[in-house]
């Protein structure tokens, strides 16, 4: 078991590794950081300046050596301008010459500075995974529960109306994308002049205007019900639909087992089967199922903080992105891969704890 | 007593649909938005019965496809599925069901309800928006059609693309094991830990289209199909050399064409501000896709592919430990053969299964595509990009966003109930 999670963490460093290069490369290709230079300088700048904007800077030089900047095992570049300024990647003008760094990477724990943001990428990174994580924290706390609920109640009798209309739901739901979904929610449920909203505040029903609000800007500093119930309920839906069929498809598989028979013709009550003896194995399959699927609501969290207007983790990628910020977009990928190989190796190691029959050599 | 409630309602709410729909065939637009609607889909409704009712009359004979009759939900689905691509066909094609100029903009009638008639109509012109106007007072049922043949293009080809892919790629990979699975599969995860949206803005960008780097991978993906078509035919037929040679030089000129065609744009396979690399000369250029169209075809693939790579690495995984391929191997059939025509025919279930729930899948990549701006220009009628104009005013006047948003979930549950269905027949069995 220690060998296969060294194996795994090995596997993990050389694709975070390959992955950030990758995202470096396509961000360092002239265009992007043509487009770089004149968003940050000004949108009428000759080409020769923005060479020398780039030059200056340390963004043309070879890729590879930029990558090792960055990473923190080449030394950081330093230009000096004619009018005897001396830059550079680590220190700014003016510092001096004793205090001025060799070396600052991922290494050394500076992980850049955002372009767009004008500050450091740790600190904004954090800050934002920190909303994000609120919110994922209660689309799990939505999904997980009912997704389990409705693939056991649809898989403990296999092929009833009951089975046939909750899995027509998670048919139904998996074929919602966010912006379906969401597009849907606030038209219904959040405009002040559609949808529901206007008929129970015609009828005393509620105090606000609309039943819930179509923005969450504002349950970044406090989220309740009202102005956060649509976002979470929005990822946890798309999300929902696959967990639920394959516990479903578990479940269903479980039920023809021959214990299950045996307890059947023992005269157990069929609710001590469903939950005793069949729930406890049945749980096995949709565990890895969940584990998998977090890096598949980054998707949902990226367009829901769009759609709503959420500042977290989502938003800050769709910025980072669209301005070519670099370093922030790096920072922000790694953060993304970490999380997709971590929730794999937790899946992968998780499965193997709950289930005895399974052994790693 | 529940379950026959339960059914009645089923049934009476599909009659109920049906009643509204051939209501308004016959009445008409007197019969408010819904009927006026359901006359202007008249050809669709036709190409509908015709085909269940040719389907339904021969489904004996039709394999696979003719039992997909026998299910309801694999109906419903199959239903909705050809509602969409009949619409896309007439309306894109044929130009027969648009009421107006998806682009054109009509003065006065910005953001106006579904149904509103036209302000200051001539005698030809169609006397009302049934969906209303959009933002920029464009008609929001004949963009709906006009992107529905958007989709009903792009969806399919490019999960045929990401199939053929991954089908050569994940073959051997399965089949051999070894060195070259390591490999394969390594690659296949990298580019399954991006996130999708984030391989979206870095490739669908218009800087990466004039680096030339979404002509290079259309090379690369592009030749995909080739390959697969070559070694199919060679692996089948190498043995009978007079017939091989003129089917492959037929069909390896024709695909050879049809790829040189597609990965070439004016006369040019990269075409960057530097330099450039020549490609068919256009009179020979069967077809152009655009730059941007391209990026999106080529991302989207790109994302499909490991995913279809891992599905047929274990199938194949799973098959070769059957006898027939003993048996096929005992013969001294090449492995080409034992993987294209031993190990494929019998994968052919689960896939056909995973291809329609790829189509689906494929829609809504597009759809997120353009909800983020991405790729396709600003103005293209389809569903995502409409979404994406129609949500800043969605608590205002959500048809615009609304009507798109319905039509493409339509479709994907559509395909999503047919795969559901294609699944239990092919279970059946």
């Amino acid at each position: 078991m220690g060998v296969f999670i060294l194996r795994r963490l090995g596997v993990i460093l050389l694709t975070a590794f390959c992955l950030t290069f990758i995202v470096f490369w396509l961000t360092n290709l002239y265009p992007n950081l043509e487009k770089l230079a004149k968003t940050q300088g000004n949108f009428r700048m000759s080409d020769e300046a923005v060479a020398s904007y780039l030059g200056n800077r340390g963004y043309l030089e070879p890729t590879p050596l930029k990558f090792g900047q960055w990473l923190g095992v080449v030394p950081g570049w330093v230009t000096e301008t004619q009018d005897g300024k001396v830059f550079g990647r680590c220190f700014q003008d003016g510092t001096p010459v004793a205090e001025r760094p060799k070396f600052c990477g991922i290494l050394q724990g500076d992980w850049g500075y955002s372009t767009v943001f004008k500050e450091d990428v740790g600190p904004t990174v954090i800050k934002r995974l920190g909303l994000t994580g609120k919110l994922m924290f209660f689309v799990l706390l939505l999904m997980v529960p009912s997704a389990l609920i409705v693939g056991v109640l649809a898989g403990m009798r296999e092929g009833t109306r009951l089975d046939r209309s909750l899995s027509t739901f998670s048919i139904a739901t998996t074929a919602t994308p966010e912006y379906v979904s969401g597009v849907i929610f606030i038209a219904v449920l959040a405009s002040s002049k559609f949808g529901l909203s206007p008929l129970l505040a015609e009828w005393g029903w509620i105090d606000s205007k609309t039943l819930f609000l179509g923005s969450a800007t504002s349950a970044m500093k406090d989220a309740t019900f009202w102005n956060f119930f649509l976002p979470v309920l929005t990822i946890s839906l798309y999300g929902m639909g696959y967990i639920a069929r394959m516990t479903r498809a578990s479940m269903t598989e479980v039920m023809t087992a021959q214990y299950i028979r045996t307890a059947r013709l023992k005269g157990v009550k069929f609710s001590n089967i469903v939950m005793k003896h069949a729930l406890r194995n049945a749980l096995i399959a949709p565990f890895t199922v969940i584990m998998l699927q977090i890096p598949w609501l980054l998707n949902g969290v990226v367009i829901v903080e769009t759609l709503f207007n959420y500042k977290g983790f989502g938003w800050l990628l769709v910025q980072a992105a669209s301005n070519n910020d670099i370093e922030l977009l790096l920072a922000v990928s790694v953060v993304s891969v970490v999380v997709v190989l971590a929730t794999q190796l937790i899946s992968d190691i998780g499965y193997v704890l709950l289930n005895p029959r399974i052994r790693i050599t | 007593m529940f379950a026959k409630t339960g059914s009645y309602a089923f049934r009476a709410s599909i009659v109920l649909i049906l009643i509204y729909v051939l209501a308004g065939i016959f009445v008409g637009p007197t019969a408010g938005i819904v009927g006026a609607i359901s006359r202007q889909l008249l050809p669709v409704w036709l190409a509908l019965v015709v085909t269940f009712a040719v389907s339904v009359v021969f489904k004996r004979k039709l394999g696979l496809y003719g039992k997909l009759f026998d299910s309801t939900v694999g109906m419903i689905g199959f239903a909705l599925v050809m509602f969409w691509v009949f619409t896309g066909i007439f309306g894109g094609v044929f130009d027969v069901l648009v009421t107006h100029d998806s682009l054109s903009q009509v003065s006065g009638m910005k953001n106006k309800l579904p149904g509103t008639p036209l302000a200051r109509a001539d005698a030809t012109d169609y006397p009302w928006f049934l969906l209303g106007g959009d933002n920029l007072a464009r008609d929001v049922f004949s963009r709906l059609i006009k992107g529905s043949w958007v989709v009903i293009q792009i969806a399919p080809m490019a999960t045929i693309f990401a199939f053929m892919v991954g089908i050569t790629l994940g073959l051997p990979a399965g089949y051999y094991g070894g060195k070259l699975d390591v490999f394969l599969s390594f690659l296949a995860n990298l580019i399954l830990a991006f996130p999708v949206i984030l391989i979206f803005y870095l490739l669908v960008t218009p800087e990466i289209v004039l680096t030339g780097l979404p002509s290079y991978m259309a090379i690369v993906l592009f030749i995909f199909p080739l390959v697969f078509v070559a070694v199919l035919l060679n692996s089948r037929y190498y043995t009978q050399p007079s017939v091989r040679t003129p089917v492959l030089i037929a069909v390896l000129g024709l695909f050879g064409w049809l790829y040189l065609s597609m990965i070439s744009n004016d006369g040019a396979l990269v075409k960057t501000s530097t330099y450039d690399i020549p490609g068919l000369p256009a009179f020979l250029d069967l077809f152009d896709i655009g730059p941007g169209l391209l990026v999106v075809f080529v991302a989207v693939v790109f994302v499909n592919a490991p995913t279809v790579f891992r599905i047929v690495r274990g199938l194949a995984l799973d098959i070769k430990t059957r006898d027939y391929v003993a048996a096929a191997q005992t013969r001294g059939e090449g492995p080409w053969y034992i993987m294209l025509w031993e190990i494929l025919p019998n994968a052919r279930g689960p896939l056909i299964v995973d291809f329609c729930l790829r189509i689906g899948y494929t829609t809504i990549l597009l759809g997120t595509l353009g909800f983020f701006g991405l790729g396709l220009e600003s103005e293209s009628p389809d569903w995502g990009t409409t979404i994406n104009a129609g949500r800043r005013l969605l608590s205002l006047y959500p048809h615009a966003a609304i009507v798109p948003a319905l039509a493409l979930l339509s479709l994907v549950l559509g395909l999503n109930l047919l795969a559901d269905g294609l699944r239990e027949e092919s279970l059946r069995d």
